[in-house]
């Protein structure tokens, strides 16, 4: 192949080239949608533009498994790799694919159209098995038109649960606009906020307990207090969605069905902590809820509730919609404030934490999606209403991602308290296909896995963590007694290989380690001494690694060692 | 004005200047703490983690090259926690790289009776030898990544950014842009990169050519191309023990 032109990427760089290196993923992303990867020439003009070095381009479009330095197929589909679809028959998806297009090269043209990927979890998990499909023409029937457009052929995601409080919009098969959400109470917590001063406002969700739903559980109202407090400006807000956690798909499903309840929370927290600026970083992958935010934030716009002078007050935000381009480690809030800087997403050495020094360097606030949510809700009806629900130490309610082998997979709502059996057992409809309850992963990749020994934990971040579980991102994969759990386990150390940034030593070479250890499980042939190695680096990894997808690569197969201590005995003969 | 920091490291009392890191303050009442990735001249980056210690009531072990002192802090540097934690990535090391120039790592291997076999079948990080300019090679299957030839290349010293990073975690190499030759590069050929390369990962052509079993005399009447490498990856077809 001759040098490719350059000519329509030199047409649009100007308008990057202002923005400096934080235009970097986004032109980045703009040139491998004109090309379909980013060519050396491409890469070398962004780099003139930018004033970004030549290596340094070079190292990000490395980084993010989106971005390609090489060309690949016209069309790309990504097929889903883990648990939650693997259940769902996604290897049997992925053979046939790439079966099917052996035999169309055979057949056809030379060069490649169709590149078929393994991919990490795509968050469609309550529709597995899940594909992504990139392509500039329409493929495989118009699925492809169906998947991005998000309306005919996807079955609607179940939304279940005992309350609908942040999920009061969701599941009507279409996003909910300004005029519906408004219609529900809408941008009345807003305006309430307005009323009073910022200090008000972060009192209140203090009061409300409110923790960080992303897996952290950090009280929100002392992050808020803590930016704030600040000295230094600007200050950020910025919304991680981020959302890749193998099993979690709840802000997918908020994003797609009620994003106005975000753009609330994100207006409420950005007054509270005196933010100008924010920004909302959407996964890469995550396509059609990107296209919602964006209609949704026009609609803000034009309704003066994004902009100068919001409702006519002194407030002022400007709101900026970012995409990931393919790395889990983006989700951890100083590797989601490089990237949108415009480097690779190495995680930052903590302290100092973001209220003190953020994004760009700034005291910033980062929340999750469902999170934010929350807010609307605090405000309107009050910290001592929203405290009602929930338990004493977990206040509020909680969205919960359903799949595997249960009868009706989704998203669940409800207040903290109830107990695992009850969500699968009744909630959820039990197991499918009269199949009987093997393990749960609660919390995601980087939870545990809950034997039937442990359904009766009430689902709350300290009645979890009496039974030894984590909350993480409120997800519940279910698998019945006719899966193997070594595959399972096979996966999820595949997972963290793959998506382990490569900085620091316990993560970079123990996520490897671990996963030739779970293939050598898989195929039955574990060495005397494994569950010893095993064990030195999950310690070494929680204990050792800079950050939490480090600290927690390990945490799954350890509570599997500890559940199926059989499954780690080496086979006689 | 300087505020001085009260603090107990491996029982001992320790007083230092606030802002003084934990490996610092270690080092004044001459308790040693391991350390890899970190160069008194280079931006610690905290990444290869031997220099975590144990420090009370936190959840982790933390790196010493950058956590701070602070006053009543009990650090314990050498507790089993921490012995584990340095002995298990220094097997893990030794299972991934090309170890044979990093006299200092193999000496910690002993310290902490690291098992150089600890993980068998495992995949080391292997490359072929880059031999493209007259001035360096380029070995990287010796490459530790402890970002030290990339920061003295960019802000830490010469800010020429000739090399960075392609791909990621465990197989991420110290790459240029799309693997182009360092002639090719912004590359001033300063050396600075050789001088902090902990493991021979780098290394002057000459002492390269000595150790392939070249004499000097012979290097001396090495055609130019032939020391240049011919830009090509080939060898000097010599002898080795």
């Amino acid at each position: 192949m001759t040098d490719p032109d350059v000519s329509r990427l030199l047409e649009i760089l100007p308008v990057y080239a202002k923005q400096g290196r934080p235009a970097l993923i986004p032109v980045l992303q703009k040139a491998q949608e004109i090309y379909g990867y980013v060519s050396q020439p491409a890469a070398a003009a962004i780099s003139r533009a930018l004033r970004i070095p030549l290596a340094e381009v070079y190292g990000v479009i490395e980084f993010y498994s989106l971005l390609y330095s090489q060309p690949v197929g016209k069309t790309l589909i990504h097929v889903c790799n883990d648990p939650a679809c693997a259940v769902a028959g996604a290897d049997g998806v992925f053979k046939r694919m790439t079966k099917t297009l052996e035999f169309h090269l055979d057949q056809d043209s030379p060069t490649r159209e169709i590149t078929v990927e393994r991919a990490p979890c795509l968050g469609l998990c309550e529709h597995a098995p899940a594909l992504l499909i990139q392509s500039p023409h329409h493929v495989i029937d118009g699925a492809y038109e169906d998947l991005v457009s998000g309306t005919s052929s996807r079955h609607r995601t179940k939304i279940g649960g005992t309350v609908s409080i942040l999920t009061a919009n969701c599941g009507k098969g279409h996003p909910a606009s300004l005029e519906e959400y408004q219609q529900n109470g809408g941008y009345l917590a807003i305006q309430k906020a307005l009323q009073v001063q910022p200090e008000a406002v972060i009192q209140e969700v203090k009061t409300s307990g409110l923790v960080g739903r992303g897996g952290a559980a950090f009280p929100t109202g002392i992050k808020w207090e803590g930016c704030a407090r600040e000295p230094e400006y600007p200050h950020y807000l910025v919304c991680n969605a981020d959302e890749a956690e193998p099993g979690t798909f709840k802000d997918r499903v908020i994003m797609e069905d009620d994003p106005h309840r975000i753009l609330e929370g994100i207006l409420i927290a950005a007054y509270a902590i005196g933010a100008e600026k924010g920004y909302m970083y959407i996964r890469g992958e995550y396509v059609y809820p990107y296209q919602v935010m964006k209609t949704a934030l026009d609609e803000a716009r034009k309704a003066y509730l994004i902009g100068e002078h919001i409702l006519g007050t002194d407030f002022s935000f400007e709101l900026e919609l970012r995409r990931g381009a393919g790395a889990y480690i983006c989700g951890e809030e100083t590797a989601l404030f490089e990237s949108i800087e415009g480097k690779r997403g190495f995680p930052r050495v903590k302290p100092p934490f973001p209220t003190r020094k953020g994004l760009f360097g700034k005291p910033t606030v980062i929340n999750n999606v469902e999170t934010l949510c929350n807010i609307p809700v605090i405000i309107q009806h009050g910290a001592a209403a929203y405290r009602q629900m929930g338990t004493e130490k977990s206040p509020g309610t909680k969205l919960f991602c359903l799949s595997g082998d249960i009868n009706q997979p989704g998203l669940y709502e409800i207040p903290f308290g109830m107990t695992l059996r009850e969500m699968i057992f009744q909630l959820a409809g039990g197991i499918r296909n009269q199949g009987s309850f093997q393990s749960a992963l609660v919390g995601g990749a980087a939870g545990a896995f809950a034997s039937a020994n442990q359904l009766d934990a009430p689902l709350s971040f300290e009645g979890l963590r009496s039974f030894n579980l984590p909350l993480g991102s409120g997800v519940i994969t279910v698998f019945d007694d006719s899966r193997s759990m070594p595959d399972i386990l096979l996966r999820l150390a595949h997972f963290f290989k793959e998506e382990s940034c490569g900085k620091c030593y316990p993560c970079q070479m123990g996520t490897q380690r671990q996963l030739e250890i779970m293939e050598r499980m898989a195929e039955n042939r574990l060495l005397p001494g494994d569950t010893e190695r095993l064990s030195d680096l999950a310690a070494t990894m929680t204990d050792a690694s800079l950050c939490g997808l480090g600290q927690t690569a390990s945490s799954a197969i350890s509570s599997a060692m500890r559940l199926f201590p059989h499954l780690f005995k080496i086979m006689e003969g | 004005m300087t505020e001085i920091i009260s603090l107990t490291i491996d029982s001992i009392p320790v007083s230092v200047p606030s802002g003084f890191t934990i490996l610092k303050a270690a080092e004044t009442v001459g308790i040693q703490i391991p350390t890899i990735c970190f160069h008194e001249a280079c931006t610690s980056n905290a990444l290869c983690r031997i220099c975590v210690v144990e420090v009370e009531g936190a959840r982790t072990l933390i790196p010493a090259c950058v956590a701070q002192v602070s006053e009543g802090m009990i650090v314990q540097t050498h507790s089993d926690r921490v012995q584990r934690a340095r002995r298990t990535i220094l097997e893990m090391l030794s299972s991934t790289v090309d170890l044979t120039d990093s006299p200092e790592i193999l000496a910690m291997m002993n310290d902490y009776h690291a098992d150089p076999e600890r993980f068998p079948e495992s995949n080391p990080r292997e490359f072929d030898l880059l031999d493209d300019n007259p001035m360096y090679v380029r070995d990287y299957s010796k490459c530790i990544l402890c970002w030290r030839c990339v920061q003295v290349c960019a802000e830490d010293a010469q800010y020429t950014h000739a090399i960075n990073f392609s791909q990621r975690g465990f197989d991420t190499r110290i790459d240029t842009f799309y693997h182009i030759t360092l002639p090719e590069t912004t590359c001033v050929f300063c050396g600075q990169c050789v001088a902090v390369c902990p493991t021979g990962a780098l290394k002057p052509k000459r002492q390269w050519l000595l150790e392939t079993g070249y004499s000097p005399i012979e290097i001396m009447s090495l055609t130019r191309s032939k020391r240049n490498g011919n830009k090509s990856r080939i060898q000097p077809e010599r002898k080795l023990p």
